[in-house]
């Protein structure tokens, strides 16, 4: 018996799966590639769901309780899809004493949702980051993944603004 | 490749450069690019080409002053320019080779003098992304040398000889802990590079993965030949895009030139190395947490020893180095032992890069030698506080560290001093606080940082750190006691004492230098309900104010 046909089939004919199966190939099946390929599955979809999770933990052979006990404990991993925009706050020391603090306060008053949460109508999702390494520009805000630096309180709820209203 | 092919390959690279009559160095780093270098380089790359100059436009990594990007580098002249925009491209071409631009020249030379470059020597000066100009720097010189004609006994005597210490925070003198594993029998072992960078506030390793990444490649080539592993992984934060990327590009070069793989330099020595990407969590820069995390289970620390020399990935004899450490490694070869202990202080040799923020006119990388001061450092590269405030105190360490106040500006910067000092060098974090940060309530953030960065292992972190936020929590809103205030000193105790790895064991540090020398800010707290910052909102009639809080099973009202 060969070990390939232990192996479960692609959940849905999405071709991004072939990418999630490409990077197992890549590490052999092996079990220690698990953060690797949740990584792919993350990049890809935008977010871990439990059929993505039991596929991946099936695939490599390891345990549904080990695999989602990496998704928990990693901060990186998202068990929720995001919304249509991002909203990172980083709360790195540096950005703390320049004021990020009230920029999250801000956010929250704005979207009327708390950090790690997406608006009803899944157009923002709002959360904070531990450091993105780009102390220099504090206090960081990622907007969709880009990052801007020197962020004042108006400026981010402007912005805010724009998204919500379209 | 062998040693007279790298000397042909650098002269050509070198050969390449008197093509032109001057070069203009675009910072792409993380920093200037979210200021949008990359159009800075677009339109200096049209303007050069329209002027007809022998002008060659180069993306380099970090140029270290990041408040005042994005920069540019004009050489041969080393004229820098601040805060640049892509108008400015025709007036900087036009001016090359008369006099520099005087609107664009911020006065930025304080920054760079007194400064010493040696982990920096290429950041700014190379693109990270073509091997050659690496090698043309000197590059890989040190590993065909080692490979070639050393033994790796010799090779670690060297090191041993610099004094190098490692600059992931610890301190653990390099060359023992190379000797160390080498000294260990297995048929299979490993070299990893720890670049999970999860202390906020610094950002020394990404800047060098960004900038200079063969460096950091060829400093764990070496190592793995000193110790005999064939095996590296470098451990990057999944936080750090650009940085994996150009660790890729800089993998597949080396392996191409044959740097990297089999029969390097045309001997038996194997070595190759992959990418583990973080997913995270702070605690993973903790030796045995890292190593977890790279075998693909929740990163959670381990009691030593068995040390990972012994014991390490797999179970094989592993050495683990931060990204600073592994970018001394190739000049230290290249100049020997005793250049690099000329350096430095008597027991803290060489230099150190360190991230300098928070409340400073000139924020960004520096690199000075060891043995220089706190003042030196902030007052005069840094430029002192902005906006007329006053200096309060400068943050080293990250969340292990403490908060150092004006009296001690004049401590000469040394692991053993500032430890005695009550913080400690950490990975190179430097966070200056003015007169509006209220101590009381920084110690409180990290305390929360190492809250949630707990991995939950062992109870001294889980359940300790939980308690010590909710006192200082208390003290911010100044419905404290006296009582509340031993209770935490207490715990800072057993906590430090008791916790199973580095993240319990200092988390208490920032609340133990904030009451060692901010004492009075949390006694204004307490006594006079009072935050002498103005930052806490006390008695402003709040319901949040009377808040229930629970400590060690107590409810307080």
């Amino acid at each position: 018996m060969s070990l390939y046909a232990e192996r479960p089939p692609l959940p849905s004919d999405d071709k991004r799966w072939r990418i999630v199966n490409g990077t197992m190939r890549k590490h052999g099946y092996s079990r220690n590639a698990l953060i690797e390929t949740l990584h792919t599955v993350q990049s890809s979809f935008g977010y871990l769901d439990e059929p993505s999770i039991k596929f991946v933990a099936k695939s490599l052979r390891v345990p549904l309780s080990q695999a989602y006990g990496v998704v928990t404990f990693y901060h990186f991993f998202s068990l929720k899809p995001p919304g249509k925009h991002t909203c990172t706050v980083c709360l790195g020391t540096a950005c703390y004493i320049k004021g990020s603090d009230k920029l999250v306060v801000e956010t929250e008053k704005l979207l009327s949702i708390k950090a790690g949460q997406t608006t009803a109508d899944g157009e923002v999702s709002f959360t904070t980051a531990r450091c993105v390494g780009a102390c220099g520009r504090a206090p960081v805000v990622l907007l969709d993944g880009e990052l801007s630096g020197q962020v004042g309180v108006a400026e981010l709820k402007a912005q805010l603004e724009r998204w919500v209203r379209q | 490749m062998n040693a007279e092919e790298l000397q042909q390959l650098a002269a050509e690279a070198r050969d390449e450069r008197p093509q032109f009559d001057y070069e203009v160095n675009v910072c792409m780093g993380t920093g200037c690019l979210s200021q949008h270098s990359d159009r800075v380089k677009n339109a200096l790359e049209k303007e050069a080409e329209i002027s007809g100059r022998k002008c060659h436009v180069r993306r380099t990594g970090c140029m270290g002053l990041c408040a005042a990007g994005p920069m540019v580098l004009v050489e041969p002249a080393e004229t820098r320019y601040g805060h640049v925009h892509e108008g400015d491209a025709q007036e900087i071409v036009a001016s090359l080779g008369g006099d520099p631009v005087a609107r664009l020249d911020p006065q930025l030379r304080g920054y760079f003098e007194g400064q010493k470059h040696v982990v920096l020597e290429n950041s700014g000066h190379i693109d990270p992304e073509k091997i050659e100009e690496y090698i043309a720097r000197d590059g890989y010189e040190a590993l065909v040398k080692a490979v070639t004609e050393m033994s790796p006994g010799q090779v670690i005597e060297q090191i041993m000889k610099s004094g190098l210490r490692g600059r992931g925070g610890g301190g653990y003198p390099t060359g023992l802990k190379w000797d160390t594993v080498a000294k260990v029998k297995g048929a299979q072992k490993y070299v990893i590079c720890n670049g999970d960078e999860g202390d906020p506030g610094a950002f020394m390793d990404r800047s060098v993965l960004e900038s200079d990444p063969q460096r950091v490649i060829e400093g764990m080539a070496i190592a793995a030949y000193a110790i005999g592993a064939a095996k590296g992984y470098i451990y990057v934060r999944a936080e750090y895009p650009l940085a994996v990327q150009r660790l890729t590009v800089a993998l597949q070069q080396a392996r191409r030139r044959g740097l990297l793989g089999s029969g390097i330099c045309e001997t038996t020595f194997n070595f190759d190395i992959d990418i583990r990407l973080g997913a995270g969590a702070f605690v993973c820069g903790e030796e045995t947490a890292l190593i977890a995390s790279i075998e693909g289970k929740r990163g959670t620390p381990r009691p030593r020893p068995p040390y990972p020399a012994v014991s390490g990935l797999w179970g094989a004899p592993t050495l683990i180095n931060n990204v600073e450490t592994f970018a001394n490694v190739a000049p230290i070869l290249r100049h020997g032992g005793e250049w690099f202990s000329s350096m430095g202080t008597a027991r803290s040799k060489g230099t150190k890069v360190f991230a300098l923020t928070g409340k400073i006119q000139r924020t960004g990388l520096v690199e000075v030698p060891m043995g220089m001061t706190l003042r030196q450092i902030i007052f005069g590269i840094g430029g002192g506080v902005p906006d007329g405030r006053k200096f309060k105190a400068v943050q080293t360490g990250g969340p292990s560290g403490g908060c150092l106040p004006e009296e001690h500006l004049d401590l000469s910067i040394s692991y053993d001093a500032l430890i005695s000092a009550g913080s400690m060098m950490g990975s190179g974090g430097m966070i200056v606080m003015d007169d509006t940060s209220c101590m009381v309530s920084v110690a409180r953030f990290f305390m929360e940082f190492c809250m949630t960065e707990s991995c939950g292992k062992c109870v001294p972190c889980r359940a300790g750190t939980v308690q010590m936020y909710e006192l200082l929590t208390r003290i911010t809103k100044g419905v404290a006691t006296h009582r509340d205030l031993d209770r935490l000193t207490d715990l800072c105790e057993v906590v430090g004492a008791t916790s199973l790895c580095g993240l319990g064991q200092t988390a208490p540090n920032p609340v133990l230098s904030t009451l060692r020398y901010f004492r009075h800010e949390y006694l204004a707290h307490i006594d006079e309900k009072r935050c002498p910052a103005g930052v806490c909102e006390i008695g402003t009639g709040h319901p949040a104010d009377s808040a229930e809080v629970t400590v060690a099973g107590e409810v307080h009202v």
